[in-house]
């Protein structure tokens, strides 16, 4: 790739069309509104899609930097956030409500807004198509009105700040009858996640269809990577578990404008005075929903990501994967079981104590299939021949701290022990383990590793492995203090915990987390450099930089417009043929690369399906 | 950069962050102590915390410890080559089989805990309402009928009194949004609903005082949604709830005037 030109994205610009397009496939748009803004390339979509995550990202973390502010120094005043935001923070002393904002918007911006922007609609969009063999998404124009779907989620979200009584405050969670009964921000919380909700669904049934029906010839179901069935498995669950949220959020945003009572029960006093439209709702109807869809939500979020990481430890090991089909069947095992779960957000909510047995039973199952997994990973590393590049720390890592927040999950499943920990800071530090420990990392690991995919050059591999150091440790620091909290019985979303004699102990420990927090976040800004200096200044990639055997490495970085050139490629052996005794000094043998013997015949056509 | 020649360094640092950093946090045993249980069930539920804590322990450590070591013996050696395996399904079999009996177990260990807390409520226990409200706690006692709901009723604001060494039957109301009644030291914690009625129960083993909090977001005051519990003998409860009779009395008939004075003691 000697004549490279720049693109206004930065990076490599994907080889110019010179060929003869196959039969089918529409020649690249030239104007740039086309081919930027309103693109129908799955490529395209898939960087949109990861600026749209890191833009966010950079808001929801600075949203939790306020919250870990306060909880280190309560009732401080912050000069400057007087001025940014007088109504929530008046002479740069945080409010209540205000405080309870930044968590539930902290939490909904990074769960919708982030994770699952960057693992299904960045990684997802850009690596599915092209790791089975297909020119494209089956529905581009669906794929490009998904993001622009999206869009207006943001929006609307980030407009609810400015409306009066600030953004929603009832948490992610938005528990009825508070989020019934709450200001203004609420009505445009649910307005942006019911948009974001028929992007999501969009996306979901694009996914499905272009696995089940664009694989190339060759590409069985298992010969995919690992990566495509996480994605398969998770736009299932967001097809059957999105609708629920979606039509509660109906429901709620009806009991909110319209004067429905689906959550309001009979008899509901509101400071004083009886609530004008209150009769006939089921308070815990909500919970039921909402957890429905919430807890496949957790595995929505960390399938992908551990998809990737299944990705990137045979490629660094240059080792096959450790029990395929195992990971395969592990991933449906957790998509099933997370069905029936629910309940276990709910032990101490009034629901039917005999029914929290039962719930405590298939939760405490449920950590088999991510059990299966952890093993079969360290299978893999077993016997390797690892490198440790950025984006294998980050895989590591993912490992390593998805084993934490696994194993704290076992204590809040068994349900004695729930009471106590239960709405403590112990979930916190649980859910930040899967959700940064797991999801985050995992998220990192895939943009080390496919950026040379998307742009055309490497990431600083030395300043990546410096961003990862960094926010390996602080991220610990950050969190695994969370645990000690909540054992020491300190609520979460609680605005000033120092009115509690039994919690007032605690100050020097919030201090301690805020202050690696901070050092975490600075060490962000490196990632921030490192991604876009890299577009230009970067190392260039090549087609195949780290000597993968899926096929989007056996097309050029970045690939061009219809993919592949020529006929799209034929399969003829699993993804993880890394180190074949056949291939002697070769660790790496392609998905595509005819077998010896058929290569020789010029009518070879891919052997029948067996993985 | 070629990768693979700058193996080392990243290898040490792995190791040093994989150690230091929950160790670090960890050294310090304050903040690794659950508060002391002062419940008849507290150590039960305690037990179970630590059973648990030493079984996701050992796990935590054995994994790790595998991750590392396999790490550092297998890290890139020129010359070296991968051991080509697809996996075992022999090993397979056991590590589903494995993690599946041990979380069964823990889940079955459990149940009876559950149940005796939440299921088996006794009939006999000191009978107390708690409704809450943004952002108090309503507790209403019965009087020396030890009927909820009479006449002879005593009602505070925040204050939760109960006797030593008694079950103590809490219903649970709330008038607005959820909130969640949380003893921390009693290992209790159940949330009150608008619209349920919630029963559950508790017996205090020593004489003290202690905190209620709220562990359910309900608005812009659960911060400070806060309530007191003092624990005292049965002798001290039944005189606290006496002065608060004589005190609800004394509140509801305001000073009385001579002339109502009369009227009142020929009716």
């Amino acid at each position: 790739m000697s004549s490279t030109t720049r693109t206004a994205l930065g990076g490599v610009a994907a080889p110019a069309v010179a060929h003869e397009l196959p039969p089918g496939v529409h020649p690249a748009p030239t104007s740039f509104w086309r081919k930027y803004i309103f693109s129908l390339d799955h490529k395209v979509i898939g960087k949109q899609y990861m600026f749209y995550a890191l833009f966010m990202l950079v808001i929801g973390g600075l949203l939790a930097t306020l919250v870990r502010y306060q909880l280190a120094w309560p009732g401080r005043p912050l000069a400057f956030m007087g001025k940014l935001a007088p109504e929530g923070m008046p002479g740069g002393q945080m409010l209540p409500e205000f405080y309870n904002s930044l968590f539930t918007m902290h939490a909904t911006i990074m769960i919708f807004f982030a994770i699952m922007p960057i693992l299904i609609g960045a990684f997802g969009n850009f690596v599915v198509p092209i790791q089975i063999g297909a020119r494209d998404m089956a529905f581009p124009t669906l794929n490009m009105l998904s993001f622009w779907t999206a869009v207006p989620g943001a929006i609307l979200i980030i407009w609810s700040f400015f409306v009066a009584g600030g953004a929603a405050q009832g948490g992610w969670t938005s528990y009825a009858p508070l989020s019934a009964v709450t200001p203004r921000g609420q009505t445009l919380w649910l307005l942006s996640l019911l948009v974001l909700g028929i992007s999501s669904l969009l996306t979901a049934v694009n996914f499905i269809t272009t696995i089940i029906n664009m694989r190339a010839p060759g590409m069985t179901f298992f010969r995919l990577p690992l990566t495509v069935w996480a994605l398969f498995i998770t736009a299932i669950l967001l097809l059957l578990a999105l609708p629920v949220l979606s039509g509660a959020m109906i429901m709620l945003l009806f009991d909110r404008v319209l004067g429905t009572t689906f959550f309001l029960p009979k008899g509901l006093v509101v400071s004083g005075q009886p609530w004008p439209n209150a009769g006939g709702g089921q308070v815990l109807l909500w919970q039921h929903l909402f957890w429905f869809f919430g807890h496949p939500e957790v595995y929505i979020m960390i399938l992908p990501a551990m998809g990737i990481t299944s990705e990137i430890l045979p490629v660094f090991s240059r080792k096959p994967i450790f029990g395929y089909r195992a990971m395969a069947y592990s991933i449906m095992g957790i998509a099933g079981l997370g069905f029936i779960v629910w309940g276990h957000h709910m032990f101490q909510s009034g629901m039917n104590p005999y029914l929290g047995t039962t719930f405590m039973i298939s939760t405490m199952v449920i950590a088999v299939p991510s059990a299966i997994k952890t093993f079969n990973w360290l299978g893999t590393l077993w016997g390797g021949n690892i490198r440790f590049t950025t984006p294998m720390l980050h895989a590591l890592s993912f490992v390593s701290m998805f084993v934490i927040g696994g194993l704290s999950g076992i204590f809040m499943a068994a349900t004695p022990v729930d009471i106590f920990i239960h709405d403590t800071y112990f979930i916190v530090g649980h859910i930040h383990y899967v959700l940064f420990g797991g999801s985050l990392f995992g998220a990192f690991a895939g943009l080390y590793f496919w950026y040379p995919k998307m742009f055309g050059r490497l990431m600083s591999e030395r300043w990546g492995k410096i961003h990862w150091a960094v926010t390996f440790i602080t991220f610990n620091l950050v969190f695994f203090p969370m645990h000690f909290l909540g054992m020491r019985g300190m609520q979460r979303r609680i605005y000033d915990y120092t009115q509690y004699q039994h919690l007032k102990g605690l100050q020097p420990m919030n201090q301690f987390m805020t202050i690696s927090l901070f050092v975490l976040g600075i060490a962000q800004i490196i990632l921030v450099f490192n991604f876009f200096l890299s577009m230009r200044r970067g190392k260039l990639a090549g087609a195949n930089p780290w000597r993968a055997n899926t096929l989007e490495w056996q097309t050029s970085s970045p690939p061009p417009h219809e993919n592949f050139v020529g006929s799209v490629p034929s399969v003829y052996r699993g993804p993880y043929e890394y180190s074949a005794p056949e291939r002697g000094s070769d660790d790496h043998w392609p998905q595509s690369e005819p077998p010896p013997a058929m290569a020789a015949d010029p009518h070879g056509r891919p052997r029948p399906a067996h993985a | 950069m070629s990768p693979a020649t700058r193996h080392r360094r990243p290898a040490a640092l792995l190791l040093a962050a994989l150690l230091l950093s929950p160790a670090a946090a960890s050294a310090i045993p304050f903040w690794m102590k659950l508060p002391d249980g002062v419940s008849t069930y507290s150590d039960r539920v305690d037990g179970l915390f630590r059973l648990i804590l030493w079984i996701t322990g050992i796990i935590f450590i054995v994994v790790e410890a595998l991750l590392l070591f396999f790490l550092f013996r297998y890290r890139h050696r020129e010359g070296r080559k991968a051991h080509y395996t697809h996996g075992s399904n022999r090993l397979e079999v056991i590590w589903t089989i494995v993690p599946a009996v041990i979380c069964v177990v823990l889940a079955l260990l459990s149940r009876a805990t559950w149940a005796d807390i939440k299921q088996h409520i006794p009939k006999d226990g000191v009978q107390i309402e708690v409704t809450a409200e943004q952002f108090a706690w309503n507790i209403r006692y019965a009087g020396p009928d030890n009927q909820i709901g009479t006449a002879d009723d005593v009602l505070t604001l925040n204050q939760l009194h109960f006797p030593v060494g008694q079950p103590i039957v809490v219903t649970l109301h709330s008038k607005d949004v959820i909130h969640s009644f949380f003893l921390p030291e009693f290992r209790v914690k159940q949330d009150a609903v608008p619209g349920l009625s919630t029963r559950i129960w508790f017996e205090g083993t020593r004489t003290g005082h202690w905190e209620i909090s709220c562990a359910e977001l309900c608005g812009l005051g659960h911060y400070r949604m806060k309530g007191f519990v003092t624990v005292e003998t049965p002798e001290e409860f039944h005189k606290w709830l006496a002065d608060q009779a004589a005190a609800a009395a004394a509140e509801a008939a305001p000073a009385p005037t001579p002339a109502a004075a009369t009227q009142e003691a020929k009716s």
